[in-house]
């Protein structure tokens, strides 16, 4: 069933300011597999992210969605940035937020409107934020802030989303509902990409796995190779998770 | 002249009409464009151009040897754009922060502005009097043909906000995802950069060079304080500038000899002071009632809950204890007791309290609050 190939990466090196951040990386992912990228702060997880989504221009290499450039399959992906690269005091309620996510179907000029309105309050109900939906932005808390965003890329309804840090600064209860919707959408045969820290959670919430430190140090299913010998080799100390069957 | 002297003539008389226009029309055009500056924490990008237009008005008072007021703003426009894309060439190219590249534009551009004007002022051309009236600004010059210039660029400016609305805001908000969408992020950046450009030069021979940029973020700081929409922000931000020129033009008009400009943005900075003390949401003043009127009903809710304690151990709940029990609590004083025998919670009787229903109902339910909110 995971034959199909979702995102190519082939030969992919980033540098700010030539000091390469990401170096060669090559990397598979699976349609429909609810992937984890982990690795120490500054190993590039971002930046890959960015790379991958036409937001930083790489020196070298190139990526492939279903199997042409990402600038041909830009509506079948969808991106939820840290949450601590906007502001959020600026003037804007929850809805009209959420509302972004239908503007890259709209285009240039044409307004939101009705049918737009009805998709982004479905979306705020599917992430329990619909009471909230005249909320001055500002006035939400970290993790409601965070469902907020999750919202704007389900609008997208896309194929394949890339999360930044999607559980950072969230509590126990969002983080449940953020993984439930996450497996919902690997359900639907979805291709989830996930920054995440808590190492201690992976094994129960993903089923891929991508290390990270500058380098790809490995890549494939978390049962096969999420392991300390790979945990070892990103995190550069002896890491010892217990990992649960 | 007095106040209403001048508003009888702002009816009648030719040229304080225009001015008053003029100004207001400024005022409304850099409120709103401002509004964008203010939001992308651009505060120094209007100082920036403002100062980078400078050389551009001496160069093209060198070259054509006459001060048609078209001709100079045209060299301030270029020069500005050259300026501003420095800026952003200078971001993008090399480590420097973007404060550092606007002070460094900024003082380049004003020092060779400012070189330019002391070479000119050495000429014996007995045109180039009055050029330094764009440091400061001169009301006093404007002409009908300006105020129809700044009708044109406001209309424009106008309709290209309506046009591209949805994506300046999401520009403003998330410039990353507004390009994972598909839009061209860099031609709504230059669409909306080049517009700052034109009102601010269009601002040069009111408002001058050193306080162009005040006119640009006033208005716009002190409408951010009154709202939570975009909308009526660049709105009010318009209302805000509007009014500022039109006060100011008054002032200046009928106290003698008051330079326009700076009265311009003193009156600009007036909105904001009130903004920013009176806003019902943001203000300090309601800010400072809310945290005593916090601090007084946190401290009522302190005594109410100590007493809800003791009440609760009794089967009455209505028992009497004596007051001085209360003294195991420091939080409780006379004024305290007072006031919750006058909301009904508590009855004193001599030098003992009791918890009357009501009382004990709300203590309950805080305490049941403040119980899930530790949740
Ligand atoms: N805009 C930038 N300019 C220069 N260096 C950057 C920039 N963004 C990130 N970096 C550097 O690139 C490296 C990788 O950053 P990032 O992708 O954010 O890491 P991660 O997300 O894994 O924590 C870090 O060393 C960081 O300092
Ligand atoms: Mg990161």
């Amino acid at each position: 069933m995971k034959n199909n190939i979702a995102v190519k990466v082939d030969d992919l090196t980033v540098a700010y300011n030539y000091k390469p951040v990401l170096w060669d990386i090559d990397l598979e992912i699976p349609e429909g597999v609810l992937m984890a990228i982990v690795g120490p702060n500054g190993a590039g997880k971002s930046t890959l992210i960015k790379s991958i989504l036409g937001i930083l221009k790489p020196i070298a290499g190139s990526v492939s969605i279903y199997g042409k450039s990402y600038e041909k399959q830009r509506a079948l992906v969808a991106y939820v940035p840290q949450k601590g690269s906007v502001d959020w005091d600026f003037p804007t309620t929850a809805l009209d937020v959420v509302m972004m996510g239908t503007y890259g179907s709209l285009g240039w000029i044409k307004r939101p409107g009705q049918k737009e309105k009805k998709m982004a309050l479905e979306a705020l109900e599917k992430v329990g934020m619909l009471s909230f939906k005249n909320r001055q932005i500002s006035q939400l808390s970290g993790g409601q802030q965070q469902r907020i965003f999750l919202a704007r890329a389900l609008v997208q309804d896309a194929s394949i989303y890339f999360m930044d840090e999607p559980f950072q600064g969230v509590d126990a209860t969002t983080e449940i509902a953020i993984i439930n919707i996450l497996k919902e959408l690997r359900k639907a045969n979805k291709t989830v990409i996930v920054v995440h820290h808590d190492l201690q959670t992976v094994p129960e919430y993903f089923d891929w796995v991508t290390f990270l430190n500058v380098k790809k140090i490995a890549t494939g299913p978390v049962k096969d190779i999420f392991n300390d010998d790979n945990l070892t080799k990103t995190y550069g100390i002896n890491y010892k998770v217990s990992i649960q069957e | 002249m007095d106040i209403t002297e001048y508003i009888q003539l702002v009816f009648t008389d030719y040229t304080l009409r225009t001015i008053t226009l003029g100004t207001a029309i400024l005022g409304a055009v850099t409120g709103m464009l401002g509004s964008f500056a203010v939001l992308r924490k651009q505060s120094l990008l209007g100082d920036a151009i403002s100062h980078a237009a400078l050389p551009g008005i001496a160069i093209a008072f060198l070259i054509t040897g006459a001060k048609n007021s078209n001709v100079l703003l045209l060299g301030a426009l270029i020069s500005g754009l050259v300026g501003t894309f420095w800026i952003r060439g200078i971001i993008k190219r090399t480590h420097l922060k973007s404060d550092t590249a606007l002070g460094l534009i900024l003082s380049l551009f004003f020092g060779f502005g400012m070189l330019l004007l002391t070479f000119i002022q050495k000429q014996p051309n007995a045109n180039q009097a009055g050029l330094d009236k764009y440091l400061f600004g001169q009301a006093a010059t404007l002409v009908e043909s300006d105020v129809w210039l700044m009708v044109i660029v406001t209309g424009a400016c106008l309709i290209v906000l309506l046009l591209f609305w949805k994506e300046f805001k999401i520009l403003l908000f998330d410039a990353d995802y507004t390009k994972t969408l598909g839009f061209n992020t860099k031609f709504i950046d230059i669409l909306i950069t080049t517009f700052i450009v034109l009102a601010i030069v269009l601002g040069l021979q009111t408002v001058g060079v050193v306080l162009m940029s005040a006119m640009l973020l006033a208005p716009a700081a002190a409408a951010r304080q009154w709202t939570n929409s975009l909308g009526i922000m660049v709105f009010l931000a318009a209302i805000f500038g509007a009014f500022s020129g039109v006060f100011g033009t008054a002032i200046s008009a009928s106290q003698n000899n008051l330079s326009t400009g700076p009265v311009i943005v003193i009156i600009a900075g007036v909105f904001v002071l009130i903004s920013f003390i009176f806003s019902p949401s943001r203000g300090l003043l309601f800010k400072q009632i809310r945290f005593i009127k916090n601090r007084r009903d946190l401290q009522l809710h302190k005594t109410l809950a100590f007493m809800y304690h003791i009440a609760e151990t009794h089967d009455d709940i209505s028992h009497p204890h004596t007051i001085k029990i209360l003294n195991n609590f420091q939080g409780f004083t006379k004024g305290t007791l007072q006031k919750l025998v006058d909301k009904h919670y508590v009855t004193l009787h001599g030098s003992d309290w009791s918890l009357t229903k009501e009382g004990f109902k709300t203590a309950s339910n805080l305490y049941n609050q403040q119980s899930e909110n530790n949740e």
